[in-house]
């Protein structure tokens, strides 16, 4: 249990409790990603490298795609004339 | 607290408080009016006197009725919003202590689990055991657990196709915008099309540029990983992942137009439904002939080298080849609710 | 307690993580943070598995050199579990991202007490 380990373990906590607290859905989202490359990490050091690719390319890419495209799709990105979805 | 505040006049619970407090003050308005109104001086007094009397105190009574009638109107509009608010607040304390408490309850059982990598945890049992000293020699992968779902547990990952797949279909069903019969676009296809190009610019060149760059060392990464899923991490979901990723970028940067050149609904289909049939079909002969290490005639191969672990590698093609096309039609159906 | 506690770092933080996602999932209003806050579960839950497959000093299961002997690889089957998991938590997600821009097709806002409303307002 070295101290990265540790410090990574805190970052995952510290990320989910951002997701909800933040006001923005697109910064909530972006920290949802940081979430998913987190694990995918911590996935390396707990030996399981299948899940870690799978994370990274599923979790973190693909997954956050689909949020990316939903967000442009309801018109909460900046930018945009709707301010309804944003709360 | 004031944007909370904002946030709270603008719902409908609040328009509708607003509304109902200047009904109830008209109505006040009325019944005051109503007390004080002036009549004109009778001419035989006493009979009008008596009559006055009797009207006053049935308006008396009118007037006590009013107010009860206005506490009733004060009570509900206090459920509406204030009592509203109380329970809301009320919910989101319980709601915090629940997950406080169920918090609470599973740390404990987890100070009375075994020890984190000791290696007398239950978990580490027979069924391991056997997958890790038999695993090479049965599969012929040296990638244990792409021997283990791919060959061992095969079945579960057919499960979990046919999940994608279907998964792809409701999506299919509930964004999927269709044209009219005669081809031409309805009304809702070309909001969602002008809607899609708002904010992209269209051709863009660095985007075109660094895509025509990046999309085919993508594929043959993807092609990699999902090849070589039974020597090294990865395999069929991963790849077909990073395959994906690779489709998105290249419509991303090139549009439908492009795109749709060598990926139609036909393409999906046709991929799916082969990819899905040849797992079933593969499985089922493996089943048929080759279970529990009866002779299946299917050579498994030196270890290590590409073309071993029998049927390993084209089963991960087949998932590889549904989670690609599952995972762009997502895309492009969320984008545009179309191909 | 404290102690085991933090001998059994993963699995802490795993729990932790799961209350958290069934906090959000339990308080926020907007339909997507609340399958933010699914997946969040989703993967607390993972962590867990990952965790209890895991066997200090010994390597990932992949055959090197031809070792099969038990002692030199960690557990297989957390593994092959959470990469199942995995994939239908994104098929899930999908569904469920799909069902949000309808919603918001029709109701034209995020927020589910709003949806409720305006869909009993219908009914009636």
């Amino acid at each position: 249990m070295t101290f990265i380990h540790v410090a990574l373990l805190g970052m995952l906590i510290v990320c989910a409790l951002a997701v909800s607290l933040t006001r923005n859905l697109l910064t909530s989202l972006i920290v949802y990603m940081a979430y998913s490359l987190i694990m995918a990490v911590i996935w390396m050091f707990l030996e399981s490298p299948d899940l870690a690719i799978t994370e990274a390319a599923v979790g973190a890419g693909i997954t956050s795609v689909l949020f990316f495209v939903t967000l442009k799709k309801i018109h909460a990105i900046k930018g945009d004339s709707d301010e309804q979805a944003q709360k | 607290m004031s944007k909370r505040r904002s946030d709270w006049e603008s719902r409908p619970q609040a328009r509708f408080r607003k509304w109902y407090k200047e009904g109830f003050l008209a109505l006040d308005n009325e019944i005051i009016d109503h007390l004080t109104r002036t009549t004109e001086l009778p001419e035989n007094i006493e009979d009008r006197l008596i009559a006055q009397q009797e009207e006053m105190t049935s308006r008396q009574h009118e007037r006590t009725l009013a107010l009860e009638r206005l506490d009733q109107y004060n009570m509900l509009a206090w459920a509406r919003t204030r009592g509203r608010k109380a329970i809301s607040r009320l919910y989101v304390i319980l709601a915090l202590a629940l997950g406080a408490m169920m918090i609470f309850f599973l740390l404990e059982t987890v100070a009375l689990m075994p020890r984190f990598g000791d290696p007398a945890t239950p978990g580490a049992n027979i069924v391991s055991e056997r997958y890790i000293t038999k695993g090479l020699e049965e599969t012929g992968a040296t990638n244990i657990v792409a021997g283990m779902i791919l060959d061992y547990r095969a079945f579960d990952t057919l499960g979990e196709s046919t999940v994608l797949f279907i998964a792809a279909s409701a999506v299919l069903i509930l964004l999927r915008i269709d044209r009219n019969k005669d081809g031409s676009p309805v009304q809702e296809l070309i909001a969602a099309e002008s809607d899609d190009r708002h904010y992209e610019p269209r051709n863009d060149r660095i985007l075109q540029g660094s895509a025509m760059i990046l999309t085919p060392i993508i594929f043959l990464y993807g092609i990699y990983i999902i090849l070589n899923g039974h020597l090294s991490p990865g395999g069929g979901f991963s790849g077909g992942a990073i395959i994906s990723a690779g489709l998105i970028l290249y419509l991303d940067a090139f549009g439908f137009d492009k795109a749709g050149r060598f990926f139609t609904y036909k393409t999906f289909t046709w991929v799916s439904f082969f990819s899905l049939s040849f797992y079933a079909l593969a499985k089922a002969y493996s089943f048929y002939c080759g279970a529990n290490n009866l002779p299946s005639g299917i050579p498994l191969g030196t270890p290590g080298a590409i073309l071993s672990g029998g049927l390993i590698m084209p089963l991960n093609i087949a998932v590889g080849m549904v989670v690609a096309c599952t995972m762009y039609i997502f895309y492009a159906l969320f984008r545009k609710g179309g191909l | 307690m404290w102690q085991l506690l933090y001998e059994n770092l993963e699995q802490t933080v795993a729990v932790i993580l799961f209350g958290i996602g069934f906090s959000i999932l339990l308080l926020q209003r907007n339909l997507i943070r609340k399958i933010i806050g699914l997946n969040i579960m989703d993967t607390a839950v993972y962590l867990f598995l990952a965790s209890m497959g895991y066997i200090s000093g010994r390597k990932a299961p992949i055959v090197v050199d031809g070792v099969t002997q038990t002692t030199a690889y960690i557990n297989p089957i957390p593994a092959g579990l959470v990469l199942t998991g995995i994939v239908v938590s994104v098929s899930f997600t999908g569904i469920m991202l799909a069902l949000t821009i309808r919603l918001y097709r029709r109701y034209h806002t995020l927020d589910i007490d709003e949806i409720a409303m305006l869909a009993r307002g219908e009914d009636a």
